[in-house]
């Protein structure tokens, strides 16, 4: 049987193999001609678009259109789209396996693969005007991009098709042929373009406004590179020149592998990276497959082919067959390779002796015993990388068999695998028609592939895998459930309410269902009612709000909107409502919300004043009439008088029933007015200070019998008519004064403030005609206020109070020595006598 | 990890790693160099979770604040705003994106982050005025809270409490039921829920919805287990005289004095020109000293009554200058090296000893002032219920002279509230002193504190003075120096918005409290929520009172509309009792005190004219 296996292996060198075998026989036999047909094929074993090759004469059949077919990858027809746009360049999927077809106006149009229509992007005005004459779609991180190169030989690319921002990269020098050959490089984040114009290479990058020169070291010279094939994993690039000649080297052009000479000048009609370890350049009925040590496996073929890179092998397509071309994995060499002396593969033919109850798997055992572990684990490995379910079995058997002999070994990895071949098995079925290897399978990761069945519509199929893996139920059977849902209600032919049940049923509450994004689904198909019908099952309002107002259910957005306490949303809402509303009716039904209202009153303070007040008078809220009043008198904008606001304002809180605040209002007219007769008279800024300054600055001014009346007539009250009398005497030094106004009366705020404002001006001798009046609880503080310790302490003394004299000696200490001598001996007889 | 983020039962650091990592997964997004325009109100605060030297390891160059007009000329390939979601910050943007276009030269990429969330209402504003399409990149940062010390979080959202009381506009809650959510997914689900006041009520009610969306969305499974027992959320509506009382704490009175802003405080310069932080400081206008409990003796002094502060310095200086006199003794080899190992922590202690030692006499000259100290005392007549029902001579003596408007209202409040209420006859006097003193420009800060609920009418009730009897408020014979309770931070007053806390985490909670919660605002909240299967806290079930008693519970007290350095204090004293079996953690939309909270409540109208002069 193995050798049965190692049939379809070539050597590469020494310890390489490689190995061709069939995966599907293509059910497009009959409909399909690769001969004259160009084909695009998605990575990871995705679904395939043929349309037929407008350089080749064929004889047309039906309507003249060109007809874009899309095929799984067994050759099974998916759909068909008749073209009726401009002209196609190039067509390409994208990662999420979308149909991208290039035209040559630099518009992109995205189909899904069953061909309808989704959007359509543009590479720019200049790409459009200057139209495009080749275009290339590679994948990166962000997903898939475009370059497009112009009839003008500049090249444009997008990094995303989801988030397409066009970006113009440098000019390559003095180009004026288009270039003998170009391809893309894609980074972590970079993109960089490599442009062959004959012999020389040039660098384009999007961060760089020039591009830079590269050579490759070629052993011969050669006239021009005109073809290049870069790696899958974007590290390394092959150059093929014109001579025939062969460069395999690092993605930076910095390192040679091999120079091959291929001794074919023709260019290849197509070259790709085979994994990272070979290239394959396929010329008319030749594949030949070069290693990177300069070894060669040379295949023949009878009939047209396209070849498809994938991360770990090469996919050959014809018109009958779907083949795979990979270098054999190192277990599986491992164990299969003739005189193989691994622990696995004794394993194997242990396995093997032992299903044909034959003594010798003891034997074959016992040659393995200490490796066991590592032979297990291998033939657990080497299972995965097999199509054939012979194979595979045969495979697991042995683990299986060597697993008995291992105590304590861990299964998991076993499980993991058996359970893995039992999903790679179901989705490479030909009605399926998805070749994954258990590498891509990795890469890809199981959450991809069971969007890429959804996709495919294969919902039942999803939904058994993510049960049998056992996946939490919002990343698995929720998603899938979802996507039928979607899928679902676009059957415009059901009945909704039929829909709406059958919905609910499956979905119910469960956790990680999206309803908004059905019900979008739904709205999308003009099946409105049904929309509203599930939004009622939306728990996030941040979905469920917008989605509302889409479709015309304005009050239960707001209602919901302002449930969620999220006032963003509210005032989504809101501002919604007031574009699409008169204005009445938009205020009349706001003011049934509180919250709604309390957020709109806020919007309209910082940008809409009228509307502000409008909603006041609507509301009769007199006094935050008059606050909008009142702010407008200190607004710069504002263009009526200051008094007309003021009576505005004033006349709003006597509705109010707030006389009070009216009567202020009032006040300040009177008090501006007047303020203006005192400019005029004293030529001194008035307006606009308050009463207390407006009688402080009389008094600077000397005016007392002015000042007495504005006192008399807006009351100010004795105690801060004295504090003004006194600070104003002060600051204009009029000390005697200051002594007469002490003694005209008895003052209602005592005799300190006196002292004070001498200390202020630093008058101590003023200060001291104030000192004996002041009431004796203070007169110490006071005496140490002016500075005069020794009476401060005698006076403590005298009032016999420790803690005094303590603070008058804290106090005093720094200033004199003598002084605190003298409270120390006082402090010491107060302390005595006690 | 900042060093004093740590520590804690519950680590802070977490908090910042997890913001500090998706700011940098967002830099990451835009390629190359880039100039960072920070919406003003950010900047300070996201320094908390990447420094300036991490930013610029990732390419950022420049710095700029977001204002009007043009940006300042910048050779880098990206413009990164970061900016609230806030309309007329949109505003600002679109003007600097018009003056970048029209200005020619290398074409650069434009990008805006939205803390902590994007805002349809923004995005629209900005399609509307055109300059949407310019950007590459529009983005969340979604940092909440940011990490302020190992057991404090501040989202720094300053207007929370007129926001919600004056303007019934709830976007806070909403970002605090955002906050907690995050909180959880870090530190697990918190099983229990208590709080005081219609805020406190809302957020609740926001945290169930959200936790029940969630639930539909996330996969289980990443919650991890529960570290924090009990959540407390605290309306600042609830306890309104806390924040007006001045606070005696070390760090309270800084910030009443020098203010201090994302744990940064400033001071003048000239007294601390001694110190050799070389000549880069004296260069600047105001000398900044970060406040942190990194700082060791900060950690020790920080929540100590400031008349405690004093001998606490002069016995570290001691301790200090003893140590440094080792060195003269008889030393073998090895004891020197110890010496040696030593002296940098010596050293920095020393540094830091001088620093507080300048601000402690900056801090003296102020509480030794006659104003300081008058005001104080009648703060205190007020808290004890003194002559709080008329007129107060000492207020009109402010007036007269024209003292700091918010220094009046801060004094007219607090009569407000511990008389529950002014007569008509008073209240209107009062407005009447002030209009005629201060300016007709003032009405409207009237206006907007009456309808805060900081000026109120008096009806019928005293509310204040059963409070202060059944909660003990004022303390009169509380040690300042070896304090038994917290009315240490204020002297004489501890503040009910505490109080609640040490009831709640009695055995009993707050049921024999049913009472005194009936006197104040909004409905009380006591709830518990359902913890995923096997993510319970870790000692065995909550209800067995008795079994836990080895483990201290932490609690989270969540303060909706700011919180004070002195309540800070408070928390943390009890958390430090010997028998306390709870450590707290405190949350806050901002950390603010009697100035700023008035501040924010106020509508300037109008320039300021000077006084007249001569």
């Amino acid at each position: 049987m193995s050798a049965m296996l190692t049939a379809d292996w070539c050597p590469l060198g020494r310890d390489t193999y490689f190995r061709k075998f069939e995966i599907y026989s293509m059910s497009w036999q009959n409909e399909i001609n690769m001969e004259n047909v160009s084909v695009a094929v998605a990575p990871y074993g995705g679904p395939v678009a043929v349309i037929r090759d407008r350089k080749k004469f064929v004889k047309v059949q039906g309507i003249g259109k060109p007809v874009i077919s899309i095929y799984s990858a067994s050759g099974k027809n998916i759909s068909s789209i008749v073209w009726t746009s401009g002209q196609i360049i190039q067509l390409g999927w994208s990662s999420t396996e979308d149909l991208l077809c290039v035209q040559d106006d630099g518009s992109v149009l995205i189909y899904d693969m069953f061909g309808t229509y989704q959007h359509t992007f543009s590479m720019g005005q200049e790409a459009k005007d200057t139209k495009i004459i080749e275009a290339k779609i590679f994948a990166n991180l962000n997903g898939t991009g475009v370059a497009v190169l112009t009839s003008s030989y500049r090249i444009f690319l997008v990094n995303s098709v989801k988030e397409p921002k066009v970006r113009r990269l440098a000019e390559v020098p003095s180009l004026n042929v288009p270039p003998s050959s170009w391809a893309i490089i894609s980074e972590d984040r970079q993109t960089r373009v490599l442009v062959a114009k004959d012999k020389e290479l040039f660098v384009l990058k999007q961060s760089e406004p020039h591009a830079l020169p590269v050579t490759p070291d070629f052993a011969q010279p050669v006239n021009s590179v005109i073809e290049m094939a870069v790696s899958q994993n974007n590290r390394h690039v092959a150059l093929f020149a014109d001579s025939g000649r062969l460069w395999i080297g690092s993605a930076d052009i910095r390192k040679q592998y091999y120079e091959f000479d291929t001794k074919c000048p023709y260019r290849p009609k197509q070259l790709v990276w085979c994994g990272t370890e070979a290239v394959i350049g396929y010329w008319d009925n030749v594949l030949l497959v070069i290693g990177r040590q300069g070894d060669y496996i040379n295949y023949g073929y009878d009939s047209a082919v396209r070849l498809v890179p994938e991360m770990d092998g090469v996919r050959v397509l014809s018109t009958f067959s779907h083949e795979m071309i990979q270098k054999v994995p190192l277990v599986v060499q491992q164990i299969f390779r003739i005189n193989s002396t691994d622990p696995s593969s004794y394993l194997l033919e242990a396995s093997k002796q032992f299903q044909k109850r034959s003594y010798r798997a003891d034997e074959y055992i016992r040659l393995v015993k200490d490796h066991l572990e590592v032979a297990v684990r291998q033939c657990i490995e080497a299972a995965g990388y097999e199509f054939d379910t012979g194979n595979q079995k045969m495979l697991i058997r042995a683990a299986q068999f060597g697993k008995g002999f291992v105590p304590d070994l861990n299964s998991d990895s076993y499980v993991k695998m058996c359970r893995l071949l039992r999903v790679l098995n179901a989705v490479r079925d030909n009605k399926i028609g998805i070749p994954l290897t258990c590498t891509q399978m990795q890469h890809l990761t199981i959450q991809v592939l069971l969007d890429r069945l959804v996709l495919r519509r294969h919902y039942y199929l999803a939904i058994q895998i993510a049960k049998y893996l056992k996946l939490p139920y919002n990343e698995g059977s929720s998603r899938i459930l979802a996507h039928w849902a979607c899928y679902k209600v676009k059957q415009t032919q059901l009945d909704r309410e039929q829909v709406a049940r059958d919905i609910a049923e499956k979905l119910g509450y469960a956790p990680g269902i999206s309803y908004s994004e059905i019900a979008m689904k739904a709205a999308d198909c003009g099946r409105m009612q049904l929309a509203i019908k599930l939004m009622d099952y939306e728990p996030r309002a941040s979905l469920q709000v917008p989605l509302l107002l889409r479709l015309g259910e304005d009050r239960p957005a707001l209602v919901k909107a302002i449930e969620s306490g999220d006032t963003d949303l509210v005032y989504t809402v809101l501002l919604h409502l007031r574009e699409n509303m008169p204005l009445g009716e938009f205020q009349m039904a706001v003011r049934n919300y509180p919250v709604a209202q309390a957020l709109y009153l806020k919007y309209c303070r910082d940008h809409n004043r009228e509307t502000l007040r409008d909603i006041y008078v609507q509301e009769d809220d007199y006094n935050a009439q008059a606050a909008c009043f009142i702010r407008e008198i200190y607004d710069p904008k504002n263009t009526l008088t200051v008094e007309a606001s003021l009576s505005a304002a004033q006349e709003s809180y006597r509705r109010a029933r707030n006389e009070f605040s009216a009567g202020l209002c009032e006040e300040q007219q009177k008090l501006l007015r007047y303020q203006k007769t005192l400019e005029e008279k004293f030529r001194r800024e008035f307006v606009g200070r308050s009463l207390h300054d407006t009688v402080y600055l009389l008094l600077l001014l000397q005016e007392t019998k002015l000042a007495d009346k504005l006192r008399a007539e807006y009351r100010v009250t004795d105690r801060r008519y004295w504090w003004l009398r006194i600070l104003s005497l002060s600051e204009l030094g009029e000390w005697m004064e200051l002594d007469k106004f002490s003694k005209s009366k008895k003052s209602p705020i005592g005799i300190e403030p006196f002292v004070d404002v001498c200390l202020k001006y630093e008058n101590k001798y003023e200060a001291q005609k104030y000192l004996p009046k002041v009431k004796d609880e203070l007169k110490v503080k006071y005496y140490v206020k002016t500075g005069m310790f020794e009476e401060a302490a005698q006076i403590a003394f005298e009032q016999k109070d420790l803690q005094a004299l303590l603070f008058v000696q804290g106090r005093s200490a720094p200033a004199d020595r003598n002084v605190s001598e003298k409270i120390s001996l006082l402090i010491t007889q107060l302390s005595a006598k006690k | 990890m900042a060093s004093h983020l740590a520590g804690g039962k519950v680590n802070v650091g977490q908090v910042q790693e997890l913001a500090r990592k998706e700011l940098l997964q967002l830099l990451g997004k835009c390629d190359g160099s880039k100039a960072i325009v920070w919406d003003e109100s950010l900047a300070g605060p996201v320094g908390l979770v990447a420094k300036y030297s991490l930013l610029r390891e990732n390419e950022v160059l420049k710095m700029f604040p977001l204002r009007a007009g043009h940006l300042p000329a910048a050779n880098v390939r990206n413009i990164i705003f970061i900016t609230r979601p806030q309309l007329y910050l949109m505003d600002l943007v679109a003007d600097n994106i018009y003056g970048e276009e029209r200005a020619s030269g290398y074409r650069k990429e434009f990008h805006l982050f939205f803390v902590p969330r994007k805002s349809l209402l923004c995005e629209k504003w900005l399609k509307n005025r055109g300059v949407f399409g310019n950007f590459t990149l529009i983005e969340e940062f979604g940092c909440d809270l940011f990490p302020f010390d190992s057991d404090l979080m501040s989202m720094e959202l300053e207007s929370a409490f007129k926001e919600y009381y004056l303007e019934n506009d709830p976007t806070c809650l909403y970002q605090v039921a955002q906050a907690i959510m995050t909180l959880q997914s870090l530190f697990g689900v918190i099983p229990r829920v208590s709080g005081k006041g219609p805020a406190a009520k809302q957020v609740w009610d926001l945290m169930c919805r959200m936790a029940r969306e969630r639930q539909s969305t996330e996969a289980p499974g990443h919650i991890p287990q529960s570290q924090i027992d009990h959540l407390l959320l605290l309306d600042r509506g609830v306890d309104l005289l806390t924040p007006l009382a001045t606070q005696l704490t070390y760090e309270g009175l800084i910030d009443e004095i020098f203010g201090i802003n994302n744990t940064t405080a400033q001071f003048p310069p000239e007294r601390f020109t001694k110190s050799d932080d070389g000549a880069t400081d004296l260069s600047a206008e105001r000398k900044q000293i970060i406040l942190n409990s990194g700082e060791e003796l900060f950690a020790e002094i920080r929540d100590k009554n400031f008349n405690a502060v004093g001998p606490a310095l002069s016995r570290k200086a001691k301790l200090i200058s003893s140590q440094f006199e080792e060195r003269h003794g008889e030393k073998t080899v090895q004891e020197i090296k110890q010496f040696v190992a030593r002296l940098p922590h010596m050293m920095a202690t020393k540094a830091s000893l001088a620093t507080h030692t300048t601000i402690a006499e900056l801090i003296k000259e102020v509480t030794d002032s006659n104003k300081f100290l008058e005001s104080l005392q009648t703060e205190q007549e007020f808290m004890n219920g003194i002559d709080t029902d008329k007129v107060h001579p000492y207020i009109e003596d402010c007036i007269a002279q024209k003292e700091p408007l918010i220094k009046v209202l801060r004094l007219i409040c607090m009569q407000s509230v511990t008389n529950s209420g002014l007569k008509l006859k008073v209240l209107e006097h009062y407005k009447r002193e002030i209009i005629q003193t201060y300016g007709f420009q003032h009405i409207l800060s009237l206006t907007n504190l009456e309808n805060a609920g900081l000026i109120k009418l008096q009806q019928g009730s005293r509310q204040y003075t059963v409070l202060r009897k059944t909660l003990r408020l004022t303390v009169e014979d509380g040690s300042e120096i070896v304090p038994t309770d917290i009315s240490y931070v204020h002297s004489v007053y501890a503040p009910v918005s505490v109080r609640l806390a040490q009831y709640l985490v009695r055995p009993n909670g707050w049921r024999g409290l049913q009472d005194v919660l009936g006197l104040l605002p909004g409905p009380t909240i006591e709830e518990s929520q359902s913890l995923p299967v096997g993510r319970g806290p870790r000692r065995g079930s909550i209800g067995s009172q008795s079994s836990q008693n080895d483990m201290p519970r932490v609690v989270l007290v969540f303060f909706l509309g700011g919180c004070t350095f002195a309540e800070v204090s408070a928390l943390r004293f009890l958390s430090q009792q010997e028998d306390s079996l709870v450590e707290f953690v405190i949350a806050t939309t901002k950390l603010i005190n009697g100035n700023t909270f008035l501040k924010y409540l106020m509508e300037p109208l109008g320039p300021d004219i000077p006084p007249p002069r001569q």
